[in-house]
């Protein structure tokens, strides 16, 4: 459908309204299967984009060593963590196999906008 | 009294307004009904079946004269508004106004035109209205070509109606695969297939630049420069809602005319239908919610409740052969299980998504069956637990089968070629099966498949299973991963076998399981697909593990080493000095000489690597490819330049050998070296080939190891001439680049294949050298080339993509 607007993962109104909803970048500068970075200061946040119109947004650090997950190769709803291939779920954040998880961040894509909540703006303790 | 009605456009929405209407209240309303058209409402959807011949518009008409005249309605059709008046209440037609009580505005959509020069030429049409379909009917009655820009939905329905009319059609999509909204890739691939099988060619990522012609469209030019010949251009890439009216007569418009539950504007005398509305940030592409909106719209006219309820949509495509299913938000929504089921013989590709216990979209392809029952089931948010596990095959499911991991090799056609080394088809190894052998060892001695090399085995184990069926139990093989039964062998001999050229055709037609593979088979996939088809295929950077992404090796503090070429291990003050200004410009942390004869900057932060790539570009350094499965180095000795013992040149051929096969993608990593003599102090004697010269000519080792293994080269030849050695080494890497198994070294591959096998094809037989030589040359004459100078310019992509640390320090 044209345009619509999606979300991940998805919220209640009431969660979706408390959102601060910020422009951070174009869709079709994150390539399909791939990620990208944005700085917040919480540290940096990866966006991956699972397909055409589905984007999640997490912690760019992985739990394990630290790895960056942004450069992992991403398939289905997964990323693999390119340091020693942990694989996550990116809509929970689990890591599958291991006990530890990543922080997840909404997301909305608008009229091929990625838009992330402006909170992220604040210090780590909004996170 | 009457209340005066006003409808601005008589499409599909509002024509259903009007019945509701004038079959609830007949004598409610003083209905008057403007059309841009010169026609009042059809079936719109239908024009795909007048384009094909089908139907005619006869067929298509949904309200008649006579059906105007019998419920009083004046019609104005072929009358466009100009302008709302709200204050007075009055709607301005170009052929006088008038008054109203209600006004319903459902004036649609209007085709997007993409603002390329010569989008204004004649010939260049666009596809809406009765007049779009007989323009192009028109057309392809005089034959010649035509270029359909956007493979959407109604593209790929113009294209099929044109070509079915003759013409010789071509389909540009800026997208990967078609229909990229509705269909995923493997979905998206099925149809492509389907629609070049009629003859229609189908171009993806391409955009177009320009329409070309003097005074008629002649040419569509892309970005990459093709020239495609069009005497018709048809622009289909996507619609924009109608708003201009309200716009103008100040109602509140976001992206469509805002409505609220009872489809009122922001004016309580205005309402709108239609895809000219944005309800809720959403706007409409397909009827089934806007005949939704006209029942409710109908309603509030009447004075009586109702409310607007966002529903799923299903899509089909009306191209007949093309059967294809689509519903809820399967490509759109959050983070889900998903159920992929496969038939590589039927060409039939399922997947379903589902959340929690509920089933949230369905993607089908090639039997679209159970369409309706999933979308039903989609609709109602029926809890689906307790049939997870057989959803896929339908309804229909009584203990039916599970996908069979032996389909793909049973959907080969009888002449695909098994064994490579002695050319043996799967039609003469049934037929053996069928004759009487039945093992392995059987089979060898009558058709000599998989008695070479053995990379077949697998496969014939397989049809050893699908021709015996029970009777037959094949040693379990190790698959490449979890996505899929195959093993490497079975897959790199399959891709070469029904030449597929892309991932999502191996995914397909090898019935992967996962919808887009693994961090494990996408690599290798993309390996197979880019050493078999250098010049078709396109290599994915998003299979590639980081390093070869981004053309460094990542480090475990995530910033990257770069360690330029230094061919031969050759390098002068400028290279150095270049090296020096660019370590302490992009703070390198440590500055290291390798072991391979090179000089390695780490500590370099992602977002500089473009910048510091284009400095070393600009002294004439190259990527060494430090990080590929690729040739990495060359290393050599002084050699007779210097050296008191040397026989040979043998950093000059070292040197050569680098700048031939550097950039060349291989199965792993590979390295060489040449020894001036047999002191051998390049270390020859443990590399993927190693050269050691000596007085009457050159001994040439292959498939040593020194890293996890440690094992000595194996002799492949001694040879006279440099040329000779240079030939050798490359039919050699070209062979084990064709046939080893993705992160196999060369001396793993030669254990399995036995060196005299190698010998047979790269020493003793001349002409298979030579078709060697010219694979390699042709796949170098597309990778041989400095990534880095490729990427320098591209800093934007190793940027973060936005900082906000800055943004909330501002
Ligand atoms: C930089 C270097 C060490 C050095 O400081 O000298 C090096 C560094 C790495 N080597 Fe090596 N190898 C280096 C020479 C070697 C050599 C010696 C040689 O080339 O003569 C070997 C033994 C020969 C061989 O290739 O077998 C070697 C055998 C390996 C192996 C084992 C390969 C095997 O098949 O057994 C690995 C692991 C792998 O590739 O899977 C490896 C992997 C690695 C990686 C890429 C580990 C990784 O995946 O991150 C290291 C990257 C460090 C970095 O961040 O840059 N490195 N590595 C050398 C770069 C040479 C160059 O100029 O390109
Ligand atoms: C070739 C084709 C195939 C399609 N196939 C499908 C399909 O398979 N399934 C599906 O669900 N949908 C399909 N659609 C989409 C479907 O036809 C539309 O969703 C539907 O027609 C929209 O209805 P509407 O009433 O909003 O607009 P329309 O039907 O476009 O009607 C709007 C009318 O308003 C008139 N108008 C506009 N501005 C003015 C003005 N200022 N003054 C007077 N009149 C004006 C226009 O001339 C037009 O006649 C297809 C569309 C096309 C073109
Ligand atoms: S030997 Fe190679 S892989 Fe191992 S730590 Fe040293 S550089 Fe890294
Ligand atoms: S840092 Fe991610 S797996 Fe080790």
């Amino acid at each position: 459908m044209t345009g619509a607007a999606v979300l991940t993962p998805k919220l209640t109104p009431e969660q979706e309204g408390l959102m601060d909803w910020i422009d951070i970048g174009a869709l079709e500068d994150i390539p399909e299967r791939g990620a990208r970075v944005v700085k917040t200061q919480a540290g940096c946040v990866a966006l991956f984009r699972t397909g055409p119109e589905e984007v999640f947004a997490t912690a760019d650090a992985c739990p394990h060593r630290g790895g960056p997950l942004s450069e992992g190769i991403v398939h289905g709803r997964r990323v693999t963590c390119p340091l020693h291939s942990w694989v996550f779920d990116l809509e929970s954040g689990a890591a599958l196999g291991e006990d530890a998880r990543l922080v997840t961040y909404a997301v909305r894509l608008v009229a091929g906008r990625v838009l992330l909540d402006g909170r992220l703006l604040a210090k780590r303790s909004a996170a | 009294m009457k209340q005066k009605l006003v409808v601005i456009g008589a499409g599909m929405a509002s024509g259903r307004v009007l019945e509701q209407l004038t079959e609830t209240a007949p004598d409610a309303f003083d209905i008057t009904l403007f059309n841009g058209e010169s026609r009042g409402n059809y079936n719109r959807i239908m024009l795909s079946s007048v384009l094909s011949g089908d139907k005619t518009y006869e067929d298509i008409v949904t309200h008649d004269a006579a059906w105007y005249a019998a419920r009083g309605i004046t019609c104005r059709f072929g009358e466009h508004v100009t302008r709302i008046d709200r204050e007075a209440k009055v709607v301005v037609g170009q052929g006088g106004e008038v008054a109203y009580d209600h006004l319903l505005i459902a004036t649609g959509s209007a085709p997007f035109v993409i603002p390329v020069p010569g989008r204004e030429l004649p010939g260049v049409v666009t596809y809406r209205d009765l007049d779009d379909t007989e323009a192009m009917i028109d057309a392809a009655g005089r034959g010649g070509s035509a270029v359909v820009i956007g493979g959407g939905l109604l593209g790929l329905e113009a294209a099929a109606g044109l070509a079915g009319r003759g013409m010789a059609v071509t389909v540009v999509h800026l997208m990967g695969h078609l229909m990229e909204r509705q269909l995923d890739e493997a979905a998206g691939y099925l149809l492509r297939r389907d629609l070049e099988a009629r003859g229609i060619t189908v171009r993806t990522q391409a955009s177009t630049k320009a329409i070309l012609g003097e005074d008629r469209a002649e040419a569509v030019l892309l970005e990459n420069g093709d020239l495609l010949p069009a005497d018709l251009v048809v622009m289909a890439v996507g619609i924009r809602p109608e708003t201009r009216l309200a716009t103008d007569a100040g109602l509140q418009v976001a992206r469509g005319i805002e409505v609220d539950v009872q489809m009122v504007t922001s004016d309580p005398a205005i309402l709108a239908v239609g895809e000219c509305v944005e309800f809720s940030g959403q706007l409409f592409g397909l009827v089934a919610p806007l005949y939704d909106q006209a029942k409710v719209a109908a309603q509030t006219l009447l004075g009586r409740p109702d409310a607007f309820v966002l529903r799923d949509t299903a899509t089909k495509l009306k191209v007949t052969g093309c059967d294809l299913f689509s519903a809820g938000d399967f490509a759109a929504g959050p983070g889900r299980e998903d159920i992929v089921y496969r038939d590589p013989a039927r060409g039939i590709y399922k997947r379903l998504v589902i959340e929690g216990d509920r089933l949230v979209g369905a993607v089908m392809y090639g039997d679209t069956a159970d369409g309706a029952w999933f979308f039903g089931l989609i609709k109602d948010g029926t809890e689906i637990d307790a049939m997870r596990d057989t959803l896929i095959f339908g309804p229909g499911f009584q203990g039916g089968s599970a996908a069979d991991p032996l389909s793909a090799v049973a959907a080969l056609p009888p002449e695909a070629e098994i064994c490579g080394c002695n050319g043996v088809c799967k039609g003469t190894i049934v037929q053996a099966i069928e004759g009487g052998a039945q093992d392995l060892g059987g089979l060898r001695a009558v058709t000599k498949a998989s008695a070479s090399c053995g990379t077949c085995t697998g496969l014939v184990e397989q049809l050893l299973q699908v021709t015996l069926g029970e009777g037959y139990s094949a040693p379990a093989a190790r698959p490449v991963c979890t996505c899929t039964e195959l093993t490497h062998e079975d897959v790199r001999r399959l891709i070469k076998a029904k030449a597929l050229k892309s991932q999502p055709a191996v995914w397909q037609e090898l019935g992967w399981t996962t919808p887009n593979g693994c961090h494990v088979c996408r690599p290798a996939v993309n390996f197979y697909l880019l050493a078999d088809w250098p010049l078709e295929y396109l290599d994915d950077p998003q299979s590639r593990f980081v390093n070869e992404r981004k053309h460094a090796n990542i480090q475990k503090d995530g910033t990257f080493s770069v360690v330029p070429r230094m061919w031969g291990g050759i390098t002068n003050p400028v290279e150095l000095r270049a090296i020096a200004d660019a370590a302490e410009k992009y703070g390198a942390q440590t500055v290291k000489v390798t072991g391979g004869q090179r000089i390695d900057l780490l500590g370099i932060k992602g977002e500089d690597l473009p910048g510091i790539w284009s400095d070393l570009n600009r002294a004439g350094l190259v990527s060494g490819h430090a990080y590929s499965k690729g040739l990495r180095t060359v290393k050599t000795c002084v050699g007779t330049d210097h050296c008191r013992f040397g026989t040979q040149d043998s950093t000059g051929l070292g040197i050569k050998l680098e700048q031939t096969l550097w950039g060349s993608w291989t199965p792993h990593k590979v390295k060489l070296a040449v020894s001036g003599c047999p002191r051998n102090c390049a270390e020859a004697t443990c590399k993927d080939v190693g050269i050691i010269c000596v007085d009457s000519g050159y001994q040439i080792g292959v498939a040593g190891a020194a890293g996890m293994d440690l094992k000595e080269t194996e002799r492949l030849a001694d040879v006279a001439t440099e040329q000779e050695a240079m030939d050798l080494t490359v039919a050699f890497i070209q062979l084990y680049r064709e046939n080893a198994r993705y992160l196999d070294r060369p001396y793993k591959w030669v254990a399995k294949v036995g060196l005299d096998w190698v010998k047979a094809r790269v020493v003793d037989d001349p002409a298979e050298r030579r078709r060697l030589i010219e694979a390699f040359e042709l796949s170098q004459s597309i990778y041989r080339k400095d990534p880095w100078a490729e990427h320098a310019d591209r800093g934007r992509a190793y940027a973060p993509l936005a900082d906000l640390t800055r943004e909330a320090a501002e």
